[in-house]
């Protein structure tokens, strides 16, 4: 077929096709704005190369976590309990490392690399749990990933009792702090994430999966795709990504201690959704979690260097989640009324 | 009971020249009926017959139409249910409107619960509802939940509800298919009992056994027109059947009036083969074999379960019993355990089947992936193959990029076809493959299902419309309540015989 018999149809031109791309063009358009907006505001602070590698590095751990949930949310479902996972994966992979004689915890300290492999199989484990919860028991993953949540932060308390440990194993110390060549390691570790999942999502089997499960999962069962296996997956990849964002975050921050990730749940489901991947599956993916984590990453970057009152900014944050919020709902409704139109 | 004949009572409704059409197309012409006091009065006609269309007139459903409608001799028109209700017709749908997760009481007393205070009467309402169903000789704890009882009892308590509300006429759909044989005989005696206290009954069905076995009366429907309206005593099934579906030349479904040559092939490999499959109250003991290169039919009225057992099959939901594919026993736990051994489900509804918002070709590819890409996906190979079919099914569409969402729904049944054409299963199960089709889609349907089983695929074809099995079928299997009650094969058939059957 040539291509001027499909310009035939697209009989809305120009509007039809914004409408169309409405979730992809807004995330987009307000990154622009927020980078013009502050680099007028602050051009001698904001406006600098040493600035934007600072941004890269300050969302590289929402983006790990962020990568898992892309995943998650493509396939319509919810994690709640990425940061509490992140949270103990990271206390675990310290609690089976020799730490200094003032830290006052009863651990366990074992090789690097062993420590390491214990840390991925707690949160690999955990993502497990999930998975069986929500596909076999068929609990929602909402109220699953909730429990898992208080279920990962009671782990974490468990292994520290209110103590700060600081030493983790080399490599995760050089992963999550050191740099190679000026780059810091945590921003390429981030950035060979997001690679991989966008390469998993758009040219893999598994990847076209996870979006028809997320767009339509009775035609995906009525296709003969195992859904139970791919929404199991999605957790498993949720809960993993979320355990090495949290194994190097307690290099990045220094230590291992309850409640360090506090605010990382909400940063890493704003990055996806702020980005335009469907709250409802099925549309949006890594590319949008990149414009997401930028938007992020500038409109908190960007809030420091303009002198604001800092209980304001939490403030500002939330407005524009909500209004990411309702473009998310209002395109979904869009689309919607597209189909419905042709049926 | 007076002792007068029910024929010759007073009648309590009138229709006169009532017209009716939805869009363009005509769904009611001119038609009389006649509703006598303490009549049970049955409705039969084919799909789309008009007797539907017809009740939800009366009940206040449907209100723009020609005619006139008399009640007691005075003329009424309603505006909606609440009016039809109020005049004491009342109407009981298919699916029925309880609310589960309430008691039975508050059921019975739905939006008219007596009150104290402001707050709802418990005492009064338990009391009340359970003397009202006293009355109907239905037994059971007025504070039970609801959605806890078995579906025959949900239904004489939602009877129950429409009589609450003061009904002399009562309509009911369709509501024997979802009982159980004893459940149906509970149900006539309530039904016997409410005709013998004066009120009127309408009893749609497609189950003509029950219609002659409860009715005093019976009209039938045929396109859109009353045919007859007669005392079920000088009536047989046989005349009911050959009234229904008649013997002129109204369109083009006539043309399955004449015997059909069954083409059956029991020499054939068996391909598909279950030994008493039963689930919950869908379907029991269904055992049956589909042979390589054979459309079978499976054929039955809503409710029957051949929907159910269609599903089963393909492992979207899981049966007791055996099932086997070319002698080897599947566990069918998930769909893809079914796709993976060979077996391909087309669902009655496309919406459940297609991905509106992905590209043709991403909907053709979606269950043959694993054989068409190793490790990366080749969307251009994916283009190629869904090239191929939009030409060989004749789709209409600009080309494999094009979002389903924008093909007319006969193209979109096509696709959800040729999701199974590129790697031959070697069983496909078609669940109403042509229904709301026009003429011209269903002739390509045909083709398409023709050259599959040419190929030797086992077909199996699942459907309550007569002509859906006799136009594909080489064999045909009817059943009714769940099992399977009669086989033709390998000699001819004709409409009237399936309805016979059914």
């Amino acid at each position: 077929m040539s291509n001027t018999e499909i310009t035939v149809v697209r009989t809305g031109g120009f509007g039809n096709w914004v409408r169309s791309q409405l979730r992809n063009i807004a995330p987009f358009l307000t990154l622009l704005f927020l980078v013009v907006f502050f680099s007028v505001a602050k051009p001698s602070s904001f406006l600098t190369v040493t600035n934007f590698a600072n941004i890269l590095n300050q969302v590289s751990i929402t983006a790990i976590i962020a990568v898992g949930l892309t995943f998650v949310i493509l396939c319509a479902e919810i994690d709640l309990s990425v940061a509490s996972i992140a949270n103990v994966t990271g206390i675990a992979v310290a609690f089976f490392t020799l730490q200094p004689d003032y830290v006052n915890i009863a651990n366990l300290p074992l090789a690097g690399p062993l420590a390491v492999l214990i840390a991925l199989a707690v949160c690999f484990a955990l993502g497990m749990f999930n998975a069986l919860g929500v596909t076999l028991i068929g609990i929602p993953s909402f109220i699953m990933t909730l429990a898992m949540m208080q279920i990962a932060d009671g782990m974490s308390a468990l292994f520290v009792r209110g103590q700060i440990a600081y030493t983790v194993p080399d490599i995760v110390l050089t992963l999550g702090s050191g740099n190679i060549f000026g780059v810091p390691w945590i921003v390429i570790v981030a950035g060979l994430f997001l690679l991989v999942a966008h390469l998993v999502l758009t040219y893999t089997r598994f990847g076209r999966y996870v979006y028809m499960v997320g767009g339509n999962r009775e035609a995906a069962e009525y296709s003969g795709v195992n859904v139970k296996f791919i929404i199991g997956a999605v957790l498993v990849i949720g809960a993993v990504c979320s355990g090495v964002a949290g194994m190097l975050g307690v290099a990045y921050f220094g230590s291992a201690q309850q409640n360090e990730f506090g605010t990382y749940l909400l940063d890493a489901i704003a990055a996806v959704v702020v980005g335009g991947t469907s709250l409802f599956g099925g549309r949006g993916g890594i590319g949008n979690t990149i414009i997401g984590l930028l938007v992020l990453g500038v409109l908190n970057n960007g809030l420091d260097h303009v002198q604001i009152d800092p209980f304001f900014k939490i403030l500002i944050r939330g407005l524009i989640l909500l209004a990411a919020l309702v473009i998310n709902v209002y395109a979904q409704s869009l689309r919607s009324k597209a189909e419905t139109g042709t049926d | 009971m007076t002792s007068q004949a029910p024929e010759n009572r007073p009648p309590l409704l009138e229709m006169i020249g009532i017209s009716k059409s939805f869009g363009g197309v005509q769904a009611l012409r001119d038609v009389d009926f006649t509703l006598r006091q303490g009549e049970i009065h049955g409705l039969v006609g084919e799909n789309g017959a008009g007797k539907s269309t017809t009740m939800k007139i009366i009940a206040g459903v449907h209100h723009d139409y020609q005619g006139k409608m008399l009640i007691d001799g005075k003329e009424v028109h309603f505006r909606s249910a609440r009016d039809a209700l109020d005049a004491g017709v009342g109407m009981v749908h298919q699916e029925l409107s309880i609310v589960p997760d309430l008691s039975v009481a508050e059921n019975v007393f739905l939006g008219s619960q007596p009150t104290k205070g402001g707050v709802i009467d418990w005492p009064t309402m338990v009391r009340e509802a359970r003397k009202h169903l006293a009355t109907l000789g239905i037994v059971v704890d007025p504070r039970q939940t609801i959605g806890t009882l078995p579906i025959g009892l949900q239904q004489l308590i939602e009877i129950a509800r429409v009589l609450s509300s003061g009904a002399r006429i009562i309509i009911l759909d369709e509501p024997t298919s979802a009982l159980s044989p004893p459940e149906v005989e509970r149900l006539f005696s309530l039904l016997r009992k409410l005709r013998d206290q004066g009120r009127s009954i309408v009893f749609i069905s497609h189950f003509l056994d029950d219609v002659l076995n409860i009715s005093d009366t019976v009209t039938i429907f045929r396109n859109g027109r009353k045919v007859e309206t007669t005392p079920v005593s000088q009536i047989t099934k046989r005349e009911v059947i050959e009234k229904m579906i008649g013997k002129g030349h109204e369109g083009l479904e006539e043309s399955y009036t004449g015997e059909i040559r069954l083409d059956s092939k029991p020499n054939a490999p068996v391909v598909l083969e279950t030994k008493a499959l039963s689930f919950e109250r869908a379907f029991q003991d269904v055992s049956l074999q589909v042979r390589a290169g054979e459309v079978l039919g499976i054929y039955g009225f809503m409710g029957s379960g051949q929907i159910e057992l269609a599903r089963a099959l393909f492992g979207k939901i899981r049966a007791k019993g055996e099932l086997t594919v070319e002698g080897k026993p599947l566990n069918l736990t998930r769909t893809s355990i079914a796709r993976e051994e060979g077996i391909a489900f087309v669902p009655e509804s496309r919406r459940s089947m297609l991905f509106h918002h992905e590209p043709l070709y991403k909907n053709m590819s979606i269950s043959i992936l694993e054989r068409i890409h190793r490790m990366w996906l080749k969307p251009s190979k994916e283009r190629d193959i869904a090239r191929g079919h939009i030409e060989t099914l004749r789709i209409r569409t600009p080309g494999a990029d094009q979002l389903l969402g924008n093909l007319s729904g006969g193209n979109q049944q096509k696709v959800a076809l040729a999701k199974w054409l590129t790697h031959a299963p070697k069983v496909l199960i078609l669940s109403e493959p042509t229904r709301g089709m026009d003429v011209g889609a269903k002739e390509d349907v045909v083709k398409i299902v023709r050259g599959l089983r040419d190929k030797g695929i086992g077909v199996v074809v699942v459907s309550t419309e007569p002509e859906t099995v006799l136009s594909l079928a080489d064999r045909i299997v009817v059943m009714k309540r769940g099992a399977i009650v009669r086989e033709f094969a390998g000699d001819t058939v004709s409409k009237d015989r399936l309805l016979e059957a059914a």
